[in-house]
């Protein structure tokens, strides 16, 4: 069962944790290219699809009411929309990222420099 | 605290971090973005070894539903709706934050202590504000919201209002955690919220708002971290909310305007008190003219906008520009960062096209190049184009970096009519001298200049 009170020590750490990801994420995405900016939105889209993580919990546990269990069921069912759906679609969009395309025969200069 | 649970847990946020620092180059992404769903895997597997979980063939059932709803979307949908796409996920990431934090309530709510009731309703504030927020922005840029800012007599104070009870209802809530009322007060307004905070932002700030959205859902999943007490969550959730939160910046810096005035702003409405209305003629050019130009330049810039998505046409520019690169004419692609709907979205357009991105430029790259350029091509363009930005002090959109194309030896534009652009705003570039107006739509106009170009 987890914590209805928050241990000062957990949520201390919790705090680190929230800290320091702040400062990775901000290092991180400001070297990310505008050239890949939509790709970078599905796919932070995709992670944040992580509370998955707690609808499963929800869904899956022993609630008090049946309402919580729907309720969890639901979120389940769009965050599980998003990592599916996510990660997919960032991979097809990257996919279309070509430095150069490689020239086709019987063109005279190739199509890029 | 089941230690395999936690190891999984830990492999995954490594595997997101090293997953989004792969997304920093092109050619290391599509690696990364592997790297970051077998983390996502690994979380969703280890959850599924919850000692608290009783029953698994609701879980089992709701991924099935929503896999196959993710996957249908991803295969089918085109790329020029990837703005409305993510609009709807925004929504169903955070719809999935606000229930997992409403069933917390409901299940265990009045037992919370103070800070864990805290941290839940950031949960739900977030999550139900970007819910119907994203479904606003997802109906605005689908056509069934009007895009255009929708507003009414004492909108703010009224805003404001909803605003103070909402956050009273929080603070109320964290003071008596077992206050049922105040805590699904508080969610129905998050929820009225929503829509109040984006039914008055016009269309062409959408990757303002689009931003945003990512932002608030990501943090939303921090929260429900901090309610359940799992740090995966606080590291995936925190680093989508810092993305979404930078690339709003970095819009609001592209469109020189404080994020207040984008939100607040209601654009639409101040720029019918602007100055008074451009005169002079608009010179239309004649198609073969357009082909003549083209055919014998040495520098060609293509600048696409919104229009460029409406219309489909990127197919229709990557085959003339491959054309006048076949005859020798140097192509490049001018690039702003708030052309189109969302961030990159002109990016993705013009991949999905078999445009090497190595001819994309950002609008920084190709501005010394314009007075260099013979044509300058705009494609649906308009604001960004826009030259009162730079020289008119009094403009609405005075001070926005614009892309120069009004330096160019000569200017094309392609557009469908002579109305005027999404923000309503008149844009002396069409009444330059140097400026030659070719109406119709983008897509058949491309191609019918690919052909005359073939001819010359």
């Amino acid at each position: 069962m987890e914590q209805l009170v928050f241990d000062p020590r957990i949520l201390m750490a919790s705090l680190y944790v929230f800290a320091l990801a702040a400062f990775l994420g901000y290092q991180i995405i400001s070297r990310v290219p505008p050239l890949l900016h939509t790709p970078l939105m599905s796919a932070t889209n995709a992670l944040s699809a992580i509370s998955v993580v707690g609808a499963i919990v929800v869904a899956g546990r022993h609630n008090e009411s049946s309402i919580s269990t729907w309720l969890g069921f639901i979120a389940v069912i769009s965050a599980s929309i998003n990592v599916i759906g996510g990660f997919l679609i960032t991979d097809r969009m990257l996919k279309m990222f070509k430095r150069e395309i490689p020239a086709k025969p019987g063109d005279k200069k190739g199509n890029s420099k | 605290m089941n230690i395999y649970i936690e190891f999984c847990y830990l492999a995954a946020s490594i595997l997101f971090v090293f997953g989004l620092k792969g997304l920093t180059h092109p050619d290391s992404a599509r690696r990364g973005m592997l790297l970051a769903a077998a983390g996502m895997t690994a979380a969703i597997v280890g959850t599924l070894f919850n000692p608290e979980i009783v029953t698994r063939e609701w879980i089992w059932i709701g991924l099935l539903i929503g896999g196959s709803i993710g996957a249908v979307m991803s295969i089918w949908m085109p790329m020029t709706a990837m703005p409305e796409r993510t609009a709807l996920s925004h929504a169903f990431g955070a719809l999935a934050a606000a229930l997992v934090g409403i069933a917390e309530y409901a299940n265990h709510g009045a037992q919370m202590g103070t800070l864990k009731v805290g941290a839940l309703g950031f949960e739900i504030l977030l999550g139900c504000i970007t819910f119907t927020g994203s479904l606003i922005a997802f109906g605005k840029l689908y056509g069934v919201v009007k895009g255009t800012p929708i507003t009414f007599k004492g909108q703010n104070i009224f805003n404001m209002t909803l605003l103070a009870v909402m956050l009273g209802c929080f603070v109320y809530l964290v003071y008596d955690a077992s206050a049922a009322a105040a805590f699904y007060i508080m969610m129905t307004l998050a929820f009225c919220f929503g829509v109040l905070l984006v039914i008055p932002i016009g269309s062409a700030d959408m990757p303002v708002v689009m931003s945003l959205l990512n932002s608030y859902a990501g943090l939303a999943a921090a929260a429900t971290g901090f309610v359940l007490g799992n740090n995966v969550l606080i590291i995936a959730g925190t680093l989508d909310g810092f993305s979404g939160f930078i690339l709003s910046v970095l819009m609001c810096r592209a469109m020189n305007r404080s994020m207040k005035n984008v939100l607040f702003g209601a654009f639409g409405a101040v720029s019918e008190t602007a100055v008074g209305a451009v005169t002079g003629t608009m010179r239309e050019v004649s198609l073969e003219d357009v082909a003549t130009q083209l055919a014998y330049a040495k520098h060609v810039v293509f600048v696409p906008g919104y229009g460029m998505a409406t219309a489909q046409a990127q197919y229709a520019v990557r085959e003339l520009a491959n054309l006048l690169e076949g005859r020798g004419v140097g192509v490049k692609f001018g690039i702003h960062p708030v052309a189109g709907r969302m961030p990159g979205h002109m990016n993705v357009l013009l991949a999905e096209a078999n445009v090497p991105y190595s001819l994309l430029y950002e609008m920084d790259q190709i501005n010394p190049d314009l007075p260099q350029t013979d044509v300058a091509v705009v494609i649906g363009a308009n604001d960004v184009v826009n030259p009162d930005a730079r020289d008119n002090p009094r403009s609405p959109i005075a001070g926005m970096p614009i892309i120069e194309v009004d330096r160019a030896r000569s200017v094309v534009v392609l557009k469908r009519g002579n109305g005027k652009g999404f923000s309503g705003l008149d844009n002396p570039l069409f009444f330059k001298p140097v400026t030659g107006m070719l109406y119709g739509d983008a897509k058949s106009s491309l191609t019918s200049l690919t052909q005359a170009v073939q001819e010359v």
